[in-house]
This record gives C-alpha cells, structure tokens and sequence, in this order.
C-alpha cells in the first residue's frame, strides 16, 4: 500500500508499505530517516520516540498506515549538525551522551517535557523520561542536561 | 467491516498489537485501523454514568477525568511510559483482556460497564462478566468496543500496584479499592494474580458489614485493625495467583493482603477527612 504523509514539515510518499509494518521501519528504511534508533521493537525502550500530530509516541508501535495523513516530527526535524536545538547542545555539554544511540529519543521525550513544563523539577524529569532507557550514562548526566536546556531556554 | 470480516484484528494505540506484529507472534488476515473513528475518541455523560469511547488515552484519563474518576486515573499514572500513556487505550486494556491490565481493577471496583457495538446493534456488559479467562474476554467475532462506562466517584477510591521500579512495569499483582458514601459500598478489583480480573466479592460484603455495624458511615471512626487484617485476608483469598517471572504466588497472595488493607486505610482516612470537614 501507499502511505502519505507529512515528515519535518515536508510531504512525504512511500510505496509496497507492507500492512503491518511500524512507522518506525517506514521511516528508517524507506525515508531514510535512521535518527529514531530501533532496538526493542515492543515500546520499552524510547529509542524511537517522535511526534505524531504533536504527541509524542513509540514509532514502533505505530502501524505505518495509521501515519497516513498524519504529520510527524522526528529528531531529524528538532536540530541538525549545522544548527543544534538547544536540547542537542545541552547534551553534549553535560556530558549526556556516551554511546548515542538512546540519545534521539532522549532529545525528541526532553524537547516534548520542555514544551509542557518549561522549567521541571528532577522529579518530573524522571517520570518524563521514564520511557527512554540509557545503558552508558546512569542518568545523572541527563537529567543534568535537561536542568541545562531549561535553564537557557527559559532565559533566552 | 468487523462483521464482514470477523478475523480482522482491532488497532487503537497499538502498545499491545504492535509487539506481537514486530516480533512475528502475530500475523493478521485485515488490520483495522480505530484510531480514525472519532467517536471512540470521545467522553461524556450518559444517564448517571461516564461514557468514556474505547479510543481514549491514558494521558487523557489523567489530564481530563482525574477529578471524577480518581482510581482509575491513579491506575493510568502507572502505564508504561509517557510515550505509553499517549497511545494506549482503556479500550486496549479491555480487548486484550490481560489479567495484568492496569485499568481492570479499578473498573471492577466500580462496577463499570464495557459497551460493545455490532451491525446488529450494541449491548453493555458488566465489567464484572466481561473477563472470562486468561487474555480472554466474552466479546463475539463481530463486535467491537465502543466504550466503557462508570458511574462519576461517590467517595474516595485508590489503585496500589506492584513493581520492580515505577515505570514501564508490567504488574506483579495489584488492587483497586472504590468506596460508595451514597450506596455505602465498598468495591473492590485484583490485578495479576488471577487467571482474569477478579473482584474480591466476600471482602467486600465483609467490609460493608463492618461499616454498618459500627455506623461508620455516619461517624468516621478508624476501622479496627483486625477488621483490616480480615479484609486483607479475604482479598488474598479471592485470588488465584501462579509463579511466574514476575513474581510467586505466595509473594502475590502476601501482598495483595497488605495492598488490600494499605489502600482501603487511604480510602477510608479520605472519607473521614471528608466527612468531618
């Protein structure tokens, strides 16, 4: 089947989508979009996080065809090399990245809580990002880059 | 098209039907697609009950109904993840039936109704008939969910669930306890510990007893312990747990005990500040 939809803020098409298959393949494999990482396939992870009409979701769990129409923001979408989104520099300053690859997701869940609550509390970054699972960091590194981008976003 | 085709398998927020997709469990004939019927992403009132569409959220239980159903809004809080919550549907919940789903018990408690809809028409089930094994429920091939309903809060309610951490945690059993100051009932749901969602029927005619007879109702007074330690003692027996990854059955029986008499105190101490204020 055919699926259309918005991606970063451009129209997108994909063709021979098979019926079951996650917005996550569709846009790694067939977008060309491989920031939103796919390591567990069942929602634990957060790895894939992204915006779906502004929400943010697993893109694992998405059926591609339910994207139909839809307009979707991945972390291709929130910064890119040239121009990091203040998150992404939080990140990198703090210390909050080791291998990376939890890191997209971290950067699309944090962008969402920033958006929501401008200036969170430790707490409410730990329920924020409790779906988003790091294996290098331990944690402590991201909830300080999250202090971070809040503290300069809010000033800025 | 469910009744065209009785095999096609439901997706709302797809937190339960995408995994078994992506890990080649399942592999459906027709997939059909809720989450474009607009109706099931609707709430209001019906009569005296919340008609709550079968595609609402997690997140939106918590941001719009907290205040009329707090039980189960306390049951959502502890779904997954935000990214979880965002997606998942009580609908979901009730489709695959799990006797883990976190939004079973507080329904039970609740007395709640699940609204199935056919070509042929629509009829409400009690919650309380709706689960009849484990990952099963009493719907027919032809229908769907269309909605549950319960009755706004009439007196404090509470969910206590175990876990090994307080995210993305699948339960290891838990409870739901609803006090009804108007009916002055006690309803109770368990979670995880039965082949289905249960109700703890004796426990709760034990309660109502106590509260009766020592007019309790009228003045709240605390409940004595050993009344508290029977009425823990009768939710663990309604219980059937098994040993499984997530935890033995004579830790669950142990702790639904504890949860029983932890939560119906929360309960009963919110009534009294109720009550006196």
């Amino acid at each position: 089947m055919r699926v259309g939809c918005t991606v970063n803020g451009g129209r997108v098409t994909a063709d021979d989508v098979w019926e079951g298959e996650s917005l996550l393949y569709l846009l790694r494999e067939r977008l060309g979009l491989p920031g939103s990482k796919n390591a567990c396939e069942q929602g634990e992870c957060g790895s894939c996080s992204v915006y779906l009409d502004g929400t943010l979701v697993c893109a694992c769990l998405v059926l591609a065809g339910q994207a139909e129409d839809r307009d979707l923001v991945t972390v291709e979408g929130i910064g890119s090399a040239d121009s990091l989104h203040p998150v992404q520099t939080a990140f990198v300053e703090a210390g909050a990245v080791q291998c990376g690859f939890c890191t997209p997701g971290l950067i699309v869940a944090t962008h969402d809580l920033l958006r929501r609550v401008p200036q969170p509390t430790t707490v409410q970054i730990r329920e924020a990002l409790a779906g988003n699972i790091c294996r290098c960091t331990g944690y402590a590194k991201v909830i300080e880059a999250v202090h971070l981008a809040a503290g300069r976003m809010g000033s800025s | 098209m469910k009744a065209a085709q009785p095999e096609a398998l439901p997706i709302a927020g797809g937190t339960d039907v995408m995994v078994d997709i992506n890990f080649d469990r399942l592999r459906p004939a027709a997939i059909i697609d809720l989450t474009r019927v607009a109706e099931l992403n609707e709430w209001g009132m019906d009569d005296d009950f919340l008609r709550i569409g079968a595609g609402v959220t997690y997140t939106r239980i918590i941001d719009e109904l907290a205040d009329r159903l707090p039980g189960l809004a306390m049951a959502s809080r502890t779904v997954g993840s935000p990214q979880i919550r965002n997606r998942g549907t009580v609908g979901g919940n009730l489709g695959s039936a799990s006797p883990a789903g976190d939004a079973h018990p507080p329904l039970l408690a609740s007395d709640g109704l699940v609204e199935l809809a056919s070509t042929s028409g629509s009829r409400r089930l009690p919650v309380r008939e709706f689960y009849v094994g484990p990952k099963r429920n009493a719907m027919r091939k032809d229908e769907l969910i269309a909605a549950f309903l319960v009755e706004p809060a009439k007196g404090p309610q509470q969910f206590s669930k175990v876990g090994t951490r307080n995210a993305m945690v699948i339960a290891v059993c838990s409870f739901a306890v609803a006090l009804d100051s108007e009916r002055r009932q006690v309803g109770t749901g368990i979670g995880s510990a039965a082949p289905t969602p249960v109700a703890a029927g004796e426990a709760e005619t034990f309660m109502e007893a106590v509260l009766d007879e020592g007019r309790l109702w009228e003045r709240p007074a605390p409940v004595a312990s050993s009344a508290l330690a029977r009425f823990g003692e009768l939710v663990a027996a309604a219980a059937r747990p098994i040993d499984d990854v997530r935890g033995t059955a004579a830790y669950r029986t142990h702790a639904l005990a504890v949860l029983a008499r932890r939560s119906f105190t929360w309960a009963w101490d919110e009534y009294r500040r109720t009550a006196s204020a």
